[in-house]
């Protein structure tokens, strides 16, 4: 809610990135497979005070679940549990380097066009069924079925041919060399015996009381109140030390707030605000462990490139031009971000960091714009050319607040070079059905999430621009197609850097976006989970080797 | 007595069919067809999901077809589908969600008429003293402040504060755990907050009503009779004017149920309550058609229940309606 | 002549009423400050200045700075603007709608009053609340659009007043009389009537101002108000929200400025119906 408000920014995020050919590639806070021999040692530095199975964990979220088959859901709320109920054939440690989970291991073949996955033998779905390949195949062709409603079918989509030759061995086959085929299997595994005489998966029993192999099994799902899980004593990664995840919905972000002050609530998100003016108390601090880092996305101002308006690069380098990023940085994010240059996250492989930057010079951008024809000549304060003044309506989704605080700044920012703006924000679903997908907007400030994965075949490639695609913006241009197409055909990743290199050189010189900042993700955690390690992955992977010492444990019932 | 209820609910007929009208048009009122959503939102699923919605609401009927159709489900309670993810029929989700929403709310009415109204006698009885000030500007500004902000004034203080009380939600994490008492009282802690602030909007305006009612009343002949009989002035006041002064109140607390409801989307939201207003809220975010409609007409039905029952309680209490015009 | 005599009795009346004076100031303190805004703000309250976010109250800053640096002060006043803007146009149109459909119900009575009434009935069954985010959300969060809604599902009560009024008025002599002289009806509802049903229409327009304003605020919340970066009392208040423990001032002074002017209308509207009809005082 309202409510809401941060909710629909990571919605929208997981709901685009995990379109991006990335299959699930951003499941980059996971479970870790180091084994839990190590947490001892761990816990031997930590005081003596040695792991202990107990307690709960009561995570707060401003929005409601959907369902709990995340493969057709595209809420984060819904994939964040989903991720502890199902697994993937392989997922991102916390290195971003992709380990194998429900595959002990994987050949790649015949030059990346065929993987042979070899399953573990000890897995079982929550209900005792033995897990194989089967199950495995039906999530393939699940995915691929037009009758499932979900998003992410195009990485599947690409595969030329799926089989199961025994129960634990799987090869999948694919017409061209894809990059990023191996990182697609992150894809959560569903149990086909659940599915399998469905019809309409969202209405299954398997949409509402899950079976999965993850580390967690579902116990209940009060709609708009919270959603509980119990830990797989059987997990085949070891058994998780809390016994138990409470997920709270507050669809205020105030109350939640006031809820972890009380302790109502052990982990959440924070927002800039609360990090940097309302945890800085040594009381918070006694209780709490903060942790920030850059998340795996960016925020944008995208420009509809059918516009008249937008067509000049000059006007776009312009307005580039006439932001103070650093302010708006501070101003949105309290310093907690970085400004954007590129697609990609500033401290990834694949990031160019030698591209050209459009540093805050409004005299520049007024000679840009007067060398393209942008002159106030009736004196209004307006630009114009033509008789057309330069005033456009910058769109961006309710409910998120740092969007509304950017898009206010850019008002004023642009009117100070003579370019009028106003502001309209719209409701989510109205935004994507009558906006986005029908082009019918000027410009938008949204985000992308990224993952590890750097193809972004379907933002960028000129091809992606039909009704319902994700290059809305309609930029086209051929090498960056070329570029796209190489990069995702590719797997030497010395090669691959190159392409992308190049691709963000190009992007940086057009100002197809004008790019904003990659903001921090500012987890707040209590105090008595333990082994909580932050790396670049996030602090979640590890999820299943936080511990709480006996002395501390709160909720000792459960 | 039994003919005055036939011809109320007889009466109730047509305001229930004027209802129907008000929510059909709504649907239409929209920009784009209810069916966009749905089938935009899942591309894959497109042509099919469309094509079953469009005979679901039968869209390529002409209107007043479609009203009648839609008018023949709605008498079998079936509202249709969500268009969330989860797909559930609307009617579920309501049963899911109605049953805390209408116990805060009788919660709050109960509040407001055990405050309200001997807070009016007081101030009509002892009228212009420094008391009969105090209230009104007390349940005035109780009414002025905007309720979420009061809210969160009221959780910092109670919740975070002085720890006396839970700040969100409907119960404990271990409820399920907890003795049938134990359970009361979890829940009582729970909706201590919502239910009383809940009963500010009402509080003013019944109590304020109530005090004129009561002035009215005591100027009466039959009042100032029995005070000449020399009744003592405490019979007089409570025995004598107080019902009747309470009469009319009633039917202004069937009239105060839409207001309650209304309310409740902004306390199910800050104080995290899975109830209808939220749900309610969510469904027009989401241009949920189905689930709007579907409260849209349930609220009124609430609101026209809530009046017959005030006027029932009338006529109970009020002889000349029960034997007289029946 | 007899009219003067009333109205003189109406500010004796008033003006002994203490509460209800009181209320009068309030209104025309926030009156003046939105109508003076540009003159009276220190600062553009759209400028900001990421450098000083969250300043407490200061000599520069005497309600301090928001979110974006932005002069809370100065937010305030132009917000007063909005505000009130809302509510006086909502309940304008209210008014104007309730007070038709009352005249012409009352006038006319039979079938006319009978459809008329049971309208009203029908649309009294819904929660107001739920219609005004239905619409809003459905079109789109614009002040006008905001406005126009809160006034088309708040007009009952004013047409059931106007009603009750019109009937009683119907029956008296002089209405009779032009009727007899053979004044059209139109004529006779707004020459003769109307003018004696004002005094119920103004206590109801004083308290739906009230209510305006706190509907505004309460849509604010949900994030459906008065849209960015437009102030107004609702939507500095909702921001002041998330901030609610350290920023006290972003929270504070939108609360109590609601609050008070909230207070205002309806001591005023108290106010005036007591001095109307003094034998409920």
């Amino acid at each position: 809610m309202k409510g809401n408000r941060g909710r629909r920014l990571s919605l929208f995020i997981l709901f685009l990135a995990v379109v991006l050919a990335t299959g699930c590639g951003d499941r980059s806070e996971k479970k870790s497979a180091v084994p839990p021999k190590d947490v001892v040692d761990i816990a031997v530095g930590d005081g003596g005070k040695a792991p202990y199975y107990g307690d709960a964990i009561v995570i707060g979220s401003i929005g409601d679940i959907s369902g709990l088959i995340p493969n057709i859901t595209s809420d984060s709320a819904s994939r964040d549990i989903g991720d502890f109920i199902y697994d993937g054939l392989v997922r991102y440690d916390k290195n971003l380097e992709i380990e194998g989970v429900l595959a002990e291991s994987w050949e790649i073949k015949e030059g990346g066009l065929k993987i042979v996955f070899h399953l573990r033998k000890d897995v079982k779905w929550h209900d005792g069924e033995p897990f194989t390949s089967k199950d495995v195949l039906f999530t393939y062709k699940f995915m691929i079925d037009p009758r499932t409603p979900t998003a992410y079918a195009e990485s599947f989509l690409q595969v030329k041919n799926a089989y199961a030759p025994d129960p634990y061995t799987f090869i999948v086959e694919y017409e061209k060399p894809y990059a990023p085929a191996l990182g697609s299997w992150g894809l959560y595994i569903l149990p086909e015996h659940r599915l399998r005489d469905t019809e309409d998966p969202i209405k299954s029993e398997q949409n509402r009381n899950p079976v999965g192999t993850g580390a967690y099994k579902f116990v209940e799902w009060k709609p708009a109140e919270r959603v509980v899980l119990e830990s797989n004593h059987d997990y085949f990664l070891g058994r998780p030390y809390i016994n138990r995840i409470i997920y709270r919905i507050i669809p205020d972000q105030a109350t939640m707030f006031l809820e972890l002050k009380a302790g109502g609530v052990d982990f959440m998100g924070l927002t800039p605000p609360q990090f940097r003016r309302q945890t800085e108390i040594a009381e918070f601090n006694k209780n709490f462990n903060k942790f920030r880092y850059i998340s795996f996305s960016y925020t944008y101002l995208g420009y509809n490139l059918k516009n008249p308006l937008f067509k000049d690069k000059r006007v776009r380098q312009a307005l580039s031009h006439a932001l103070n990023r650093m302010d708006i940085v501070q101003g949105v994010l309290l310093g907690l971000g970085v400004e954007a240059t590129t697609p990609y996250k500033p401290d990834t492989w694949v990031h160019n960091p030698g591209v050209r930057k459009f540093e805050y010079d409004p005299e520049k951008a007024k000679k840009l714009l007067a060398d393209a024809g942008w002159k106030d000549s009736d004196g209004n304060g307006i630009l114009d050319k033509d008789g057309r003044e330069f005033s456009f309506t910058i769109m961006t989704n309710h409910g998120n607040e740092a969007r509304s605080k950017t898009a206010t700044l850019i008002k004023s920012y642009f009117e100070k070079i003579g370019v009028s703006v106003k502001i309209r924000i719209v409701e989510w679903a109205a935004f994507i059905n009558e906006f986005i997908d029908k082009k019918n907007f000027e410009a938008v400030i949204l985000g992308w999430g990224t993952g590890p994965e750097p193809d972004q075949y379907n933002i960028w490639h000129s091809s992606k621009t039909g009704e319902k695609e994700l290059n809305f913006i309609s930029y086209a241009n051929p090498e960056v197609d070329e570029l796209l197409e190489k990069g995702r055909r590719t797997f030497d990743k010395e090669k691959r850097r190159g392409y992308y290199w190049r691709l963000q050189e190009i992007l940086a010189e057009e100002q197809p976006y004008n790019f904003l900042y990659v903001g921090e993700s500012l987890p707040a955690v209590h105090r008595r989970f333990r082994n909580i390690e932050p790396a670049p992955a996030g602090i979640t992977y590890n999820f299943i080797e936080w511990y709480v010492p006996e002395s501390e444990i709160r909720y000792t019932k459960f | 007595m039994g003919k005055y209820l036939a011809k109320r609910l007889l009466l109730m007929i047509p305001l229930l069919l004027g209802i129907t009208i008000i929510t059909f048009s709504v649907i239409h009122l929209a920009p784009g067809s209810p069916t966009d959503l749905v089938t935009d939102l899942n591309p894959q699923a497109g042509a099919e999901a469309r094509e079953r919605l469009i005979a679901y609401y039968g869209l390529d009927k002409p209107l007043h077809v479609q009203y009648v159709n839609w008018l023949k489900r709605l008498a079998t309670l079936d509202f249709g589908q969500s268009f969330q993810p989860d797909g559930k029929p609307v009617i579920e989700k309501i049963k899911e969600r109605i049953p805390i929403t209408i116990e805060i709310n009788v919660l709050s009415m109960i509040v407001i008429i055990s405050i309200a109204i001997p807070l009016g006698v007081i101030s009509a009885v002892k009228k212009d003293s420094f008391l009969d000030k105090g209230t009104t500007v007390f349940v005035f500004v109780g009414f002025a402040t905007p309720t979420f902000w009061l809210a969160l004034l009221c959780m910092i203080l109670f919740g975070v504060k002085l720890g006396w009380l839970p700040i969100s939600g409907i119960n404990s994490l271990d409820y399920d755990r907890l003795s049938l008492f134990g359970k009361i009282v979890d829940r009582g802690r729970h909706l201590i907050m919502p239910v009383i602030l809940g009963a500010f909007g009402g509080l003013a305006g019944l109590s304020r009503y109530m005090r004129s009612n009561m002035l009215e009343v005591v100027r009466q002949e039959y009042i100032q009779t029995a005070r000449a009989k020399g009744i003592s002035e405490k019979r007089v006041i409570f025995k004598h004017a107080m019902r009747n002064a309470l009469l009319p109140v009633i039917t202004i607390l069937g009239l105060s149920v839409p207001t309650l409801i209304g309310g409740s989307v902004i306390f199910e939201t800050i104080f995290a309550i899975p109830g209808m207003g939220r749900l309610f809220y969510q469904g027009v975010m989401s241009r949920d058609y189905p689930v709007v409609l579907g409260i849209l007409f349930i609220g009124a039905v609430l609101t026209l229940i809530g009046n017959l029952l005030a006027d029932v309680g009338y006529a109970l209490a009020d002889p000349r309606i029960r034997e007289g015009e029946g | 002549m007899r009219r003067s005599l009333l109205l003189s009795d109406f500010f004796r009346r008033f003006t002994r009423n203490r509460l209800a004076l009181s209320g009068l100031v309030i209104i025309l303190f926030f009156f003046f400050l939105s109508l003076f805004a540009g003159y009276i703000s220190p600062h553009d309250p759209n400028e900001f200045d990421v450098r000083s976010i969250f300043s407490p109250p200061s000599r520069g800053h005497l309600m301090g700075t928001d979110e974006l640096g932005r002069d809370v002060l100065s937010r305030m006043i132009y917000g007063a603007r909005i505000s009130l803007k809302v509510g006086f146009v909502a309940v304008g149109i209210a008014v104007l709608i309730g007070t038709c459909i009352g005249l012409s119900a009352g006038y006319f009575g039979g079938i006319i009053d009978t459809l008329l009434m049971r309208f009203v009935d029908i649309m009294l069954c819904f929660p107001a609340f739920f219609l005004i985010l239905a619409v809003i959300a459905f079109l789109e969060p614009s002040i006008w659009n905001i406005m126009i809604v809160i006034g088309l599902t708040g007009w009952m009560g004013v047409a059931r007043l106007v009603r009750a009024e019109t009937l009683s008025l119907k029956s008296r002599d002089y209405v009779q009389a032009a009727k007899a002289l053979g004044e059209s009806d139109l004529k006779i509802m707004f020459r003769h009537i109307l003018p004696n049903t004002l005094a119920p229409i103004l206590v109801a327009a004083t308290l739906g101002v009230a209510g305006a304003i706190l509907t505004e605020s309460a849509l604010s919340f949900l994030g459906i108000g008065v849209q960015p970066p437009t102030p107004s009392w609702g939507n500095i208040l909702t921001a002041g929200k998330d901030n609610i423990e350290f920023a006290w001032w972003l929270s504070l002074f939108p609360g109590l400025a609601i609050l008070v002017t909230v207070l205002g209308y309806n001591l005023l509207g108290e106010g005036i119906r007591d001095s109307i009809d003094p034998r409920l005082k």
